[in-house]
């Protein structure tokens, strides 16, 4: 036994394990699940630790050349207020953190979600539909028409009958059209982590078998 | 060897003796043309600016290589201080006619020369060039992006301001959204708790916020129904404005008393450890009503199969276009991209809210009519040059560079 086959091992046994919620809930997936939230969990703190608040914060306060700067002082002291919800009586301060990291999260995001999901959508979408063969056509008609009918859908100033009823209709039918698509796609990207696993207990986990029992291999 | 070749037909020129009588040029020009034409290129026109639209700190450098000569291996940026002194700040592969210097400081003027290189020695430089660095405020690639959210902006602020003043602003009936109530009540009946996914992303998330404030819905009508509310979460940022905005509806509901903040409980930040600890809750806690509205990835439909297979009620709405397909499969209810964000407005019916979504409403109707007039104007451009001109334009005032 060395420690490859006993990783490997371990691995299969923790693949079992978790396989076994597809029969019903049970202690080996209870114990799979425990062990992959508690160590994950503990994973996660050492990465921040690691990755985030000494490069991001420490480093920056105090730099690996000398001296202190006073500014990164001011992040401290909202993570502070983050910790402070453990005493019930200064748990407000939490709020000021709060209040900061939703508000710039919010006006950053919406440079970035206004540019990719509007603007470049928007100039993407005006172009000639009489250009190019056949197809090219067909498609940029479909692009066009599946673009503003989609629009037409999310509008929710109005109800949805009549014509806009009519638009907001193809627009949808569209987007279920996509989205059966894209189903598709993903369902083939997941069939592939099934196949890695199969392949890793068929090809790595199986073989040791016979070793272990002194069969040869 | 190349220096040799040079000079062996420099030599052998010079050997040649003199011109014929009707040649144009005295021998001396001959001799130095030919030597030229084994010089290594340098750098000429060289120019140094200020690198447009930026935060300072940075040079632009451009130039054009000889055409006529041995090429050089690479090339070296050179830039002198004020103090004079003169140091090597980059070697670029030959070919390069531009490079932009990120180090400089802003309000000091720099000197540029580019040096040609061969066989590791300096063999060519080109003339000098000075550039200050500075930061620049306002952006020109975005001016209209900023043009259309300063629009966008007084939209929604004037809408606001009308629903402050008690103006009716509808709403269309949103499918599902509906179902909220019906699903805390069927929770209720039947003495099941109401399970509540606020997504894997954290509190700068969009969705994780639009998520929240429904959260904060949800929570007031389990407050006054009296049933239980579980919210794991996978960020532990979250985790703290969940127990807030949960605590603020049981309050809002009259029933601090059944608050608990243990039902808010962190789980893992890792993506598939909190799919599996939520599935290990599903499973157990056999939850009557689920919520799935936030921030989703490859867990999507691992949770919502989970929830199926546990006959709870689901109502699951994310704008990640990927995963809605899962939901719109496995789950009873689903909201699709922006309804998630419009369900806050829909079922809060705050003012704030509902003057947003008025605003974004009017501004998905500028676009519409800007892309049924820019598509327009782009067909028939292709037969009539000056529409061709005007959807130029158009696509000009959406484009951010």
């Amino acid at each position: 036994m060395n420690w490859e086959i006993l990783g490997i091992w371990l691995g299969a046994l923790v693949t079992f394990c978790l396989y076994s919620f597809l029969y019903r809930d049970n202690p080996f997936y209870k114990f799979a699940e425990h062990l992959f939230v508690g160590m994950s969990a503990g994973y996660w703190v050492i990465y921040n630790i690691e990755n985030v608040l000494i490069p991001n914060w420490w480093q920056n306060m105090v730099p690996p050349e000398g001296g202190f700067n006073w500014v990164w002082v001011i992040p401290g002291i909202f993570a502070l207020f983050m910790l402070a919800r453990i005493v019930p009586k200064t748990a407000g301060l939490s709020r000021l953190a709060l209040g900061m990291i939703i508000g710039t999260g919010a006006g950053l995001n919406m440079v970035s979600f206004f540019q990719t999901n509007a603007m470049s959508q928007v100039k993407g979408t005006i172009i000639s539909v009489a250009t190019g063969s056949a197809w090219d056509i067909f498609s940029s008609v479909v692009l066009v028409v599946g673009v503003v009918s989609g629009l037409v859908y999310f509008f929710f100033s109005k109800a949805h009958t009549g014509v806009v009823g009519k638009t907001a209709n193809v627009g949808i039918t569209i987007l279920m059209v996509a989205f059966g698509a894209s189903f598709g796609y993903t369902i083939m990207a997941r069939l592939s982590l099934l196949i890695g696993r199969s392949q890793f207990l068929l090809e790595d986990w199986l073989p040791t078998i016979p070793r272990l029992l002194g069969l040869g291999g | 060897m190349k220096y040799l070749l040079a000079f062996m037909t420099v030599l052998l020129l010079s050997a040649a003796g003199a011109a014929p009588a009707d040649s144009p040029d005295p021998p001396e020009n001959v001799v130095t043309e030919a030597a030229e034409e084994f010089q290594v290129r340098r750098a000429i026109d060289l120019e140094a600016s200020d690198t447009p639209e930026d935060a300072g700190g940075s040079v632009r450098l451009t130039w054009r290589m000889e055409t006529e000569g041995i090429a050089p291996d690479s090339l070296g940026v050179l830039r002198s201080d004020p103090s004079g002194a003169e140091e090597l700040i980059k070697t670029l592969p030959e070919g390069f006619v531009m490079y932009d210097d990120d180090s400089a400081e802003d309000g000091t003027e720099y000197s540029y020369r580019i040096v040609s290189y061969l066989d590791g020695s300096t063999e060519a430089c080109s003339d000098k060039a000075e550039a200050v660095s500075s930061a620049q405020w306002i952006y020109h690639g975005r001016i209209g992006m900023m043009i259309i959210l300063i629009l966008m902006g007084a939209v929604i602020v004037y809408y606001i301001e009308s629903s402050k003043r008690g103006k009716k602003l509808y709403i269309r009936e949103i499918a599902g959204l509906t179902a909220v109530d019906d699903a805390v009540g069927r929770a209720t009946e039947m003495g099941k708790p109401v399970l509540y996914i606020p997504g894997i992303a954290d509190m700068d998330d969009i969705q994780t916020i639009a998520s929240i404030v429904i959260l904060g819905r949800v929570a007031r009508k389990t407050a006054e129904y009296g049933s239980t509310l579980l919210v794991p979460t996978s960020r532990s940022v979250v985790m703290s404005v969940a127990q807030e905005v949960v605590k603020e509806g049981y309050l809002q509901a009259g029933r601090p008393d059944a608050y608990n903040r243990e039902n808010i409980q962190y789980l893992t930040d890792d993506q598939f450890g909190y799919a599996a600890g939520v599935d290990g809750i599903m499973v157990r806690e056999k939850p009557a009503a689920i919520f799935l509205l936030g921030t989703f990835y490859a867990e999507s439909l691992i949770l919502a199969e989970t929830g199926r297979s546990v006959g709870a009620i689901q109502l699951a709405g994310t704008a990640m276009p990927s995963q809605i397909p899962f939901f719109v499969a496995a789950c009873d209810y689903t909201l699709i991209g922006e309804e998630l964000f419009a369900a806050s407005a829909y079922l809060s019916r705050e003012p704030k809210l509902l003057g947003s979504l008025k605003g974004q409403d009017a501004a998905k109707l500028f676009f519409v009519i800007l892309i049924v007039v820019g598509v327009i104007a782009a067909t028939i451009g292709d037969y009539w040059s000056p529409l061709k001109s005007f959807a130029e334009f158009l696509r000009k005032l959406v484009t951010v560079t």
